[in-house]
């Protein structure tokens, strides 16, 4: 018991010190308990069967990245407790002088990583519980979900499962600790403090030139995924920039702990100014040992920042583009004539070549009932016109820079006069065609790009005996198949009487319901899908796309990208600022020594704490800055990779990204250096 | 001679009201300019606390102490450190230089403190180098240099701004005796030739014997003074040798 008191006592002492501690491990422990309990928000939504699909798909996912996220909080629970352990050296060593045996020094830090554990998963849960109810709103809003009146849920699952994760990681502490301790040797605890380390200054040529290669490689890795990416052609050669970017990123930190300090050095009038050459070469002495951990921040800050951004702003791109994807309740979508060997059963190929009202009529489904604006079209492609013809002259260059494009399949055409009818119910602008023009219409950008190159040579196309060239130098924004991304890679709109006798690819049947709430769309889209059981529907290979469809299942998979998002986002930007805000508390014993030397000597209060604050904020600014400046083509990069998603807004969710770091980062900022103000104030 | 120092009845007390601890007990003396004074005392007889409250790291319980005229005693918050980083000088027994920088720089941040310019700085330092033979250890970092060179590198950061006193605790306990002598011959020399004013607590009759004054504390009071006058050094010593058998065993620690 007397073992127990000691380590009460010892907490209360050092609470200052395991403050950072403290906090990293509640705000792991809410963070873990909120994204678990999302899946018992979620089962209380009013929501469609098909988003419960996709909030399954979540559920799952969360959970498989919880085990990621223990993984790191983990590590990061037995580092920051290894530094606690570096500091309390002296205290273990004056336990053993006195005769205590090792194994009861193990139990009093057993005991304390006991308190500490259970204080903290209590502290954690209740505070992710209150925080969760905030995160109830906005799960309801991801899913649009209507919150009829607010619940109050408490997840045992969640509650549970946290339990189980932490308490695991507490006994990997006990043990690591009960390790070390049985490992240590008295003088070496005694002497803990003594060590000085031995200051080595970089050759500055070296560091100059070193920091001149590792820049230049940055660049080139920054030229990779931006300027250069279309040479990017399999997910693989992404890893060559992401492994020279790491690479070039040390090195800067190692050059550049030299080079700042040999130039301010050389800037007589600035370093020897109040405390000034104290600060760098406090910064310069400490970096020669961070310069890794440094690194490793700056990534983690790098993909917190990308990863944050384009998870908001995939969600937020994916609902604005909904608006304008799916302006009709429903597209009906069937093959036509097709040919006889084409492996479709027989009564298929019979089905197309009747109409999609026809085949709803068969279906069962009551068409004038249900439908208004309804209008049917063809879309023609022939094997005579492939994508390669199209590109003319311009497709020996760009097979060889994107040689895995389809060229071969066939394009898709469609009349104008049909397109100008869809283009009014769509809201999209009409066209206007001489006998012998064309235009493409395209949303996908990598697309407008290939095909804009050749639309400004005026490539024309041979169609059943007529020559078209384009009407405009390039592709003019537009869509027909309805789809939750921008996805239409081109579609030709040619003179009504070119496409006479051209084989019908597919009929389209595009319709609003008859209806006026919520409730009789989805009545009436409930009765489309039981048409699939009726009599008729093996004899049809029709495809419908809903506006409800569409939208459920964007609004499921923004949300899923998001959640994902946010939790690796917010536990990576935790991590890093724990590490570094305990590394600098941990070198705060020293400083304590040489605060008071300096206060010894005269210098103000004031000036004391402007020095701690730059020391301190230079630490947290260093990698920030560099995991920026990574992260303005990180973001580059992934806007090209998602585009399909859509872009705009971007500059919403990176401000909402840099509220989230300011909040975590600079919470953690302001904790370390009030500790560390604490830490060195004389007593 | 003008009086720099000047120390009126003062007083320190530890602890409450119950079991009350009279560091210093009514203490006055006065130092005046280029003076050299030594005040010896066996551990816990109160030197270093009567060099606290001197140095404004402490506060007095009761009494004033002067310093060039100005009653430090009344001085609080900024004005203290300013009065601190202007008019002393101080040179510690851990040397207490600053690790992550240069013998230069250690001194320099002295003056840098103060705002003076770059060029100063280094027109100062380079001449307070040379008086204290420090030269080629400028450069250096702290773990680089003997303890002998670290306390002289101290001891160029406590004379460089010029400060109307010097006050040096333990300067030597931390040297061997080659450094210790040296140490104390630069010592001479800037009280001599700089008329630096030093105020030195020892309890070692070898340090002391440098001073041209030694004030004797015991319990917190002033137990005796010898002045040197035209003694030489080791005549000096062994006057000082005699007080500290006078005061008995309590010395004998020290020695």
């Amino acid at each position: 018991m007397m073992l127990f008191k000691l380590s009460i006592k010892n907490i209360a002492r050092s609470i200052k010190d395991y403050a950072i501690y403290f906090f990293t491990l509640i705000l792991g422990v809410a963070i873990f308990y909120i994204f678990n309990a999302i899946e018992s928000q979620t089962v209380m939504m009013n929501v469609s069967s098909s988003t419960y699909e996709i909030i399954d798909l979540m559920n799952s996912m969360l959970s498989g990245v919880s085990v990621f996220v223990a993984f790191i909080l983990g590590f990061l629970i037995i580092y920051a407790n290894r530094f606690l352990m570096k500091r309390r050296n002296k205290e273990f060593g004056i336990y053993l002088t006195l005769g205590m045996s090792k194994r009861k020094v193990s139990l009093i830090l057993f005991f304390e990583t006991l308190i500490v554990g259970c204080i903290s998963l209590v502290i954690g849960l209740v505070l992710g519980t209150a925080l969760s109810q905030v995160m109830s709103l906005l799960v309801a809003n991801m899913f649009e979900a209507k919150m009829t009146e607010f619940e109050f849920v408490f997840s045992t699952s969640a509650c549970i499962k946290t339990l189980i994760y932490f308490s695991v990681m507490y006994v990997l502490v006990m043990i690591f600790n009960t390790y070390n301790v049985s490992r240590c040797r008295l003088i070496d605890l005694l002497n803990a403090n003594k060590k000085s380390e031995k200051i080595k200054m970089k050759n500055p040529w070296l560091c100059v030139i070193i920091f001149i290669i590792s820049v230049c490689v940055l660049g080139y890795a920054y030229f990779c995924v931006t300027a250069g990416v279309t040479d990017m052609q399999t997910a693989d050669k992404i890893l060559i920039p992401i492994a020279l970017g790491a690479v070039s990123t040390f090195f800067i930190f190692w050059s550049l702990s030299g080079l700042l300090l040999k130039i301010f050095m050389s800037m007589k009038n600035v370093y020897y100014k109040g405390l000034n050459s104290f600060i760098l070469r406090q910064f310069s002495s400490k970096i020669n040992t961070t310069v890794f951990s440094m690194t490793i921040i700056c990534l983690m800050l790098f993909f917190t920042i990308c990863i944050l951004s384009s998870a908001i702003s995939i969600r937020n791109s994916m609902t604005s583009n909904l608006e304008q994807m799916a302006p009709v309740d429903i597209q009906l979508n069937k093959k036509m004539d097709l040919p006889v060997n084409s492996g479709y059963s027989e009564a298929v190929i019979e089905d197309s070549k009747i109409s999609v009202s026809e085949t709803l009529d068969r279906l069962g489904f009551d068409t004038d009932k249900y439908f208004k604006d309804v209008l049917e079209f063809d879309i023609y492609a022939s094997n005579d016109i492939l994508v390669r013809d199209t590109l003319g002259d311009y497709y020996a260059e760009v097979s060889k820079q994107f040689p895995y494009l389809a060229y071969d399949a066939a394009e898709s055409f469609i009349k104008v006069s049909d397109y100008n009818k869809v283009a009014k119910l769509y809201g999209l602008g009409q066209i206007h065609l001489d006998s012998n023009e064309y235009v493409i219409i395209a949303d996908f950008d990598s697309w407008i790009d290939i095909r804009n190159q050749s639309l400004e040579k005026g490539t024309p196309i041979n169609l059943n005996g007529f020559t078209l060239t384009p009407k405009y130098d390039e592709c003019k924004d537009g869509f027909i198949y309805m789809a939750s991304n921008h996805i239409n890679t081109g579609i030709f709109i040619v003179p009504d009487e070119v496409l006479e006798g051209v084989s019908r690819e597919s009929e389209l049947l595009v319709a609003n319901y008859k209806a006026n709430t919520d409730e009789e769309r989805q009545e009436i889209e409930d009765m489309i899908v039981a048409t699939g059981n009726s009599a008729y529907a093996s004899n049809t290979d029709i495809e419908a796309s809903t506006k409800l469809s569409l939208y459920e299942g964007s609004i499921g998979l923004g949300a899923m990208i998001t959640f994902i998002g946010l939790y690796l986002g917010i536990v990576f930007l935790i991590a890093s600022a724990a590490i570094l805000a305990l590394k600098e508390l941990s070198e705060s014993t020293d400083n304590k020594e040489r605060f008071r030397m300096l206060r010894k000597i005269g210098t103000d209060e004031k000036m004391l704490n402007r020095a701690l604050f730059r020391q301190i904020g230079i630490f947290f600014i260093f990698p920030l800055v560099l995991a920026v400046i990574h992260s303005i083509f990180g973001i580059k990069f992934c806007t090209y990779i998602l585009e399909t998603f859509g872009k705009g807004e971007l500059v919403k969710s990176i401000i909402m990204t840099a509220g989230i770091i300011v909040f975590i980062y600079g919470g953690y900022f302001l904790i370390t250096y009030f500790a560390s103000k604490n830490i060195i104030k004389e007593r | 001679m003008e009086s720099i120092l000047k120390i009126y009845n003062v007083e320190k007390y530890y602890g409450s009201r119950s079991s009350l601890t009279k560091a210093i007990d009514n203490i006055s003396f006065e130092a005046s300019k280029g003076e050299f004074v030594a005040i010896m005392g066996a551990s816990g007889s109160g030197k270093t606390t009567l060099l606290n409250c001197i140095s404004t790291i402490d506060r007095v319980t009761s009494g004033h102490i002067f310093i060039g005229g100005e009653d430090i005693t009344k001085l609080k918050g900024n004005n203290l450190n300013k009065f601190r980083r202007e008019e002393l000088g101080f040179i510690f027994q851990d040397f207490n230089l600053l690790d992550t920088l240069t013998a230069y720089e250690n001194i320099a941040l002295a003056l840098s403190i103060q705002n003076v310019s770059a060029s100063e700085i280094a027109r100062r330092v380079n001449k307070v180098a040379k008086e204290l033979d420090i030269k080629d250890v400028l450069k250096k970092y702290p773990y680089q240099m003997s303890g002998g060179q670290k306390q002289r590198v101290a001891s160029a950061r406590a004379i460089i701004t010029d400060p109307k006193l010097i006050l040096a605790d333990e300067p030597t306990g931390a040297l061997d005796s080659k450094s210790a002598k040296m140490l104390l011959e630069r010592f001479a020399y800037l009280n001599k030739e700089l008329e630096a004013t030093i105020l030195m607590v020892t309890h070692d009759a070898f340090t002391a014997s440098y001073a041209s004054r030694v004030i004797f504390i015991k319990d917190g009071k002033i137990f005796n003074e010898l002045v040197r006058g035209n003694d030489s050094r080791k005549e000096f010593f062994d006057k000082i040798i005699d007080v500290v058998t006078l005061l008995g065993g309590d010395l004998n620690d020290a020695l």
